[in-house]
């Protein structure tokens, strides 16, 4: 199959464009720099019409990833690159007739705050959201299902806290706010939080491409199915970075009340570098997240292949050779 | 009483919560009052119907009342439920409408109706009498009856109910019936909770204006609460007509906490109809639909009536009767019943002053009064008079209630509302609770008081009057194996108390499979530490005693008490809980020498009530070195059902949950294997490596539930076995293994999870003492969670560290999400051994979706 994959220098989309690869598709990715994959590159801008025009021509399935993902950042900037861009992959996508769709969602579109234990894939609801990142890309998920049609039906696959080796975002953030003596654990740390391994997050993208035909329209969330206190979480990979375990302790309403307070010193002075703590962290670290994933198994007919326990001895293994 | 103005029928406004528009219909009966009256019904219109459900409301409510049954009533059944007329949504008539009237009415709805075929009627309230009056009319198609919280009749001496009777009162009636709502709205208002606004608002909905209230009032005072009431001929006829109805089936569903009819209304309606099957719902008030599913309750006695077959005839063994041993024995001067003080041995009777004091004062209940049938509740330690009163009951055919002093004052009231004894033997220290607590039952005391005390504790009779009564009379005829014989109690350990009852033969039956597992025989002696063994000693014939102890507090045995009860009869049997076992081993120091020589003759030890850790069992048996410990595995309802030796336990090793033996012979146990939620299939097998619910079947099996027929339906199935409510498996030795309660199934996303297994597995940690294995999220895709004991505790719960989560995950065979270290695991008081495991699952909910780490 004809692959186009959108978003290729981040790290679950060069995963799943390695993966599509190794396993004999005719793979192109397309963002704004190059990838150093290896894999047949269109170089471009997700909310420039033209530039995606010519990478989507050919194509017969579109795996689209490209988004802003800050924590920080002005509303219309999220809202160029996450519905804009959305809007127009998925437009070039339809006018040159490619005949499947994954778009890559977040199961923070659903979240309006309150525990997630248990939960199912709910609509995605841009007005209760969190946080602009959360409520762009539940309007361009709403969007993007709303195209689907039989010609070219569109699932949305929710990977929720993707980690793994080589790992910026997630993995690099708390090791580098614990190599600066400044990880907090807030509330309790017990809060259960399910996450999902790289590789099994990827395996669920191409799941999702080889299944679309039967999901048009569907949303799914994917994790590992092994939810674990976030302190536990935190501090396996701290020790896996080689770093002592977090021992500061906030409560919940100061970290949430704190966070408010960054995020708007961070936009007054409009800093593009991570703020120690948004509220929107707060509220994600001190409340439960985690998700029934049978439905998710049965319709992608996939199941995660790495444990947390592999997950993180992977991990160690990799943080040696990065040092 | 006061007509109101008339006005046509019409639909209830759209919205009404839980109500479909389509169910209503409005219903011409044309030859009423001359020119035909207009009903509003609600009716699922089910064409062709196999069972029709004709519910009628009472006052003052309507039609919606039923609105439970039409949504969920199987294809098939027909459901109508017609507003009575100027009630609900039917015509206003402007007249005044009496029972006699409101009978007719209904039937000539039905005719209207053209309502053929079996009809099951089904009624709340003054519907019961209009119902009644239309069932007798209609024998011809009557399938059956339901009532819920109802009456034909002031019972016998009853004052009319205090709420009725304000309302009745002229200065009252108009004010709270008719110009107000605080009649309609204080009778929803009853319930706790009271139903949601939005029910209520629907309740009200018809009755928006005096005008359309008029027959509220009307109806209240159309109670015929004196004999020269207008509607007291018809009432009585009503009443009276019950007697031509014995061999319909019945259903009473009542909500006890009812102010108006309560349960000497239920009691009077069970007199009348003997064969009914009865329901109390615990806690639900006068409107019992909107607080308890009578709707189910409903659906699955109907459907039960063709399903329910007779448990297949078992062989039926001549067996002793219980007082046989007694009369066998009534020649031998031997003890046979001593209790022990503090300070030695106190009080005994030989077999045959019991076997004489037996006879007589089962002659004297009879010549007191008491009937053959009559519920007597026994108040009265372990001892020689439980043992008399409790044979001379089974002597006359008396239904002995036994409710555990371990369920506390509560516990107690509750139990006995719902066994309802009508007469109450106990100590002083009992009848002076009853007296406070206004426990049911005509008192009789059976200690020596003087005047004044039997007074003011309200006594009836004291046991030595009975006793004399009984002198010259001769015995009373003996009841047949099929009545009835006692009410017990559950310990309400995991869960309300529940009555169990038992006949004369299943009573029977557990002596003797008690008698076959221990291979009792005469010349053994007894000492019955766990209160319910105490009380078969003379049904077995043998000599027992009852150690010096606080009956509600099994842990308060001390080794002295015990081994000073064993000294006293040379023991050869010590029956004791794993409670009591535990503090016999920590205070043995108190033993004399001849107490160690003594427990050096016991031949059986058996731990009951619980499981007992091996290591307990093995530190008792040193101080027993010649008795084979012995623990059975049972329950209220059917006990004992295995036996395993504690040579036993250690064969079997280690597996997922406790081992508890094999079946003993009679006793069949078969497994009812669970879905992904955990809950059983409906299908038991006899096969081996299958967890599900146990299931047992055997001649000691309990009758059934007191008044509880929903709980019984669904505990007695298939027909002739009991749900355990244990899930288990059988090994493929046959030996049955239990893995926990069916409640305390974790269901993940890979299967079913059972607590016991892992906990064992999380016990062998080393520095844990006690583990606790939970689910949470949502059934289906729970996850585990292990909360720990630890040996030293913790002063505060937490989250274990990762050294001690990593230790609990490579024990145990499942996916653990987190280990959490807590102070102490509660357990329940009377066992002290089985942890609340709902609390504990309760509180790790709330702690892992991000809460604070609160105390447990």
């Amino acid at each position: 199959m004809r692959v186009l994959v959108t978003g290729g220098t981040s790290l679950l989309g060069a995963a799943v464009a390695r993966r599509l690869r190794d396993r004999g598709d005719a793979v192109t990715v397309f963002q704004r720099r190059p990838s150093g994959l290896g894999i047949r590159e269109h170089l471009g801008d997700v909310a420039d019409p033209a530039a995606v025009t010519e990478a989507v021509a050919g194509a017969e399935a579109v795996v689209h990833l490209a988004a802003r993902v800050a924590a920080t950042g002005s509303w219309d900037e999220f809202v160029r690159t996450n519905v804009d861009g959305t809007r127009t992959v998925v437009e070039a996508a339809q006018a040159a007739g490619v005949g499947r769709f994954v778009y890559v969602s977040s199961p923070s579109v659903a979240h309006a705050g309150a525990s997630l234990v248990g939960a199912g894939a709910g609509p995605a609801e841009p007005s209760t959201a969190r946080g602009h990142y959360a409520r762009s890309k539940a309007a361009a998920e709403l969007l993007a299902l709303a195209a689907s049609r039989p010609s070219m039906p569109v699932v949305a696959i929710r990977p929720h806290l993707v980690w793994g080796p080589g790992d910026t975002q997630l993995v690099g953030r708390i090791v580098a706010r614990a190599r600066a003596g400044r990880l907090a654990i807030v509330g309790s740390g017990a809060a259960l939080i399910d996450t999902t391994y790289l590789d099994n997050a990827a395996d669920a993208l191409v799941a999702a491409v080889d299944r679309a035909p039967q999901l048009g329209g569907r949303a799914l969330v994917v994790s590992n199915g092994e939810p674990r206190p976030v302190r536990e979480l935190l501090t396996r990979i701290t020790a896996a970075a080689g770093l002592p375990p977090p021992r500061v302790h906030v409560p919940t309403p100061v970290a949430v009340a704190g966070g408010q307070v960054v995020e708007r010193w961070w936009e007054r002075r409009r800093r593009e570098d991570d703020p120690p703590m948004t509220s929107f962290l707060a509220e994600q670290l001190a409340t439960a997240h985690w998700f029934d994933q049978r439905e998710t198994r049965r319709a992608l007919h996939w199941e995660p292949v790495v444990t947390l326990d592999e997950g993180f001895r992977r991990l160690r293994e990799w943080f040696p050779e990065s040092r | 009483m006061t007509s109101g103005a008339a006005a046509a029928a019409s639909l209830p406004p759209s919205g009404l919560a839980g109500l479909d528009p389509a169910w209503s219909r409005l219903v011409l009966a044309p030859g009423l009052d001359g020119t035909g009256r207009t009903f509003h019904v609600l009716d699922n219109g089910v064409a062709e119907p196999d069972l029709t459900l004709l519910c009628v409301h009472g006052n003052p409510s309507w039609s919606y009342l039923w609105r439970n049954l039409l949504a969920r009533a199987g294809p098939g059944t027909r459901v109508v439920a017609p507003d009575h007329l100027d009630m609900g949504f039917s015509e206003r008539t402007g007249t005044v409408r009496r029972l006699a009237q409101r009978i007719a009415d209904l039937e000539a709805l039905t005719d209207a109706l053209e309502l053929t075929g079996p009809v099951v009627t089904v009624a709340h309230d003054w519907g019961g009498p209009i119902s009644l009056g239309w069932a007798h009319r209609h024998r011809d198609q009557l399938a059956g009856m339901v009532l819920t919280n109802t009456a034909v009749h002031q019972p016998e001496g009853s004052p009319a109910p205090r709420l009725i009777r304000l309302a009745r009162s002229p200065a009252m009636l108009d004010t709270a019936t008719v110009r107000t709502t605080a009649f309609a709205r204080g009778a929803l208002r009853l319930s706790r909770p009271a139903p949601p606004p939005d029910v209520q608002d629907a309740y009200l909905a018809p009755y928006r204006t005096p005008d359309r209230r008029a027959a509220i009032g009307a109806f209240v005072a159309d109670i015929p609460l004196e004999a020269d009431h207008p509607s007291a001929a018809a009432l009585d006829e009503v009443a009276a007509g019950l007697a031509d109805l014995a061999d319909v089936p019945a259903l009473l569903l009542w909500g006890p906490s009812d102010p108006v009819f309560s349960d000497r209304y239920l009691h009077d309606l069970e007199a009348r109809l003997p064969q009914a099957d009865v329901h109390r719902f615990v806690g639900a008030n006068h409107y019992v639909p909107e607080d308890a599913d009578v709707a189910g309750a409903v659906l699955s006695w109907v459907n039960a009536r063709d399903a329910d077959t007779p448990p297949p005839p078992a062989s039926r063994p001549e067996r002793a009767s219980l007082w046989g041993a007694l009369d066998r024995n009534a020649m031998d001067r031997g003890v046979a019943v001593v209790e022990m003080t503090p300070d030695g041995p106190a009080r005994t009777a030989t077999f045959s002053s019991l076997a004489a004091d037996v006879r007589r004062v089962a002659a004297g209940l009879q010549a007191s009064g008491v009937r053959k049938g009559d519920r007597v509740a026994l108040l009265v330690p372990p001892g020689v008079d439980l043992t008399v009163c409790l044979y001379a009951c089974w002597r006359m055919g008396a239904v002995t209630v036994v409710a555990d002093a371990g369920l506390g004052l509560r516990g107690m009231g509750r139990a006995l509302a719902a066994a309802a004894p009508d007469y109450l033997i106990g100590v002083t220290r009992a009848l002076a609770a009853a007296q406070a607590m206004r426990w049911p039952g005509r008192r009789i005391a059976v200690s020596p008081t003087p005047d004044a005390g039997l007074r003011a504790l309200g006594v009836w009779a004291t046991l030595d009057t009975i006793r004399h009564r009984g002198e010259a009379r001769p015995a009373p005829p003996p009841p047949s194996p099929d009545d009835l014989a006692a009410v017990v109690f559950t310990s309400g350990a995991t869960g309300p108390a529940k009555g169990v009852r038992y006949r004369h033969r299943q009573a029977e039956a557990q002596v003797d499979a008690l008698m076959a597992v221990y291979g009792i025989r005469p010349g053994d002696r007894l000492v019955a530490a766990f209160a319910p063994f105490a009380l078969y000693g003379a049904a077995m014939g043998i000599t027992s005693v009852v150690p010096a102890m606080e009956v509600t507090a099994p842990g308060s045995l001390g080794a002295g008490a015990l081994g000073a009860a064993v000294e006293a009869i040379a023991a050869t049997l010590v029956f004791a809980s794993p409670a009591a076992l535990r503090n016999i081993v920590a205070t043995a120091g108190e033993l004399t020498e001849t107490q160690r020589e003594a427990l050096g003759r016991v031949r059986l030890l058996m731990s009951a009530g619980a499981p007992v850790a091996p290591a307990l069992l093995r530190r008792v048996a040193a101080l027993m070195p010649n008795a084979e410990p012995h623990t059975p595995y049972g329950m209220t309802e059917v006990l004992p059902v295995a036996d395993i030796t504690l040579a036993g336990i250690e064969a079997a090793g280690d597996g997922n949950g406790v081992c508890v033996g094999r079946p003993l012979p009679g006793v069949d146990v078969m497994i009812d294997p669970l879905d992904d939620e955990g809950r059983p299939v409906g299908a038991p097998v006899d096969a081996s490596g299958r967890t599900g619910e146990v299931c047992i079947r055997a001649a000691h099996v309990k009758d059934g539930y007191d008044r509880l027929w929903v709980t019984q339906h669904a505990s007695a199935s298939p027909a002739g076995w009991h749900r355990s409510g244990d899930v288990g498996h059988l090994d493929d030795q046959g030996r049955l293994w239990i893995e926990g309660r069916l409640q305390h199934v974790i269901a993940t996303a890979a299967g079913p999870v059972t607590p016991v297994g892992v906990e064992h597995a999380a016990e062998s940690v080393p520095g844990v003492a006690l583990a606790a294995a939970v689910g949470v999220g949502p059934v289906g895709t729970q996850q585990v969670v292990v909360v720990l004991q630890q040996a030293t505790g913790a002063r505060r719960p937490r989250l274990a560290d990762p050294a001690l989560t990593d230790m609990v995950r490579a024990a145990v065979a499942v996916d653990v999400a987190a280990v959490l270290v807590v102070p102490e695991l509660p357990v329940d008081k009377r066992h002290n051994s089985k942890i609340a495991r709902g609390r504990v699952a309760a509180w790790a909910e709330q702690v892992l979706a991000g809460g604070r780490i609160g105390r447990l």
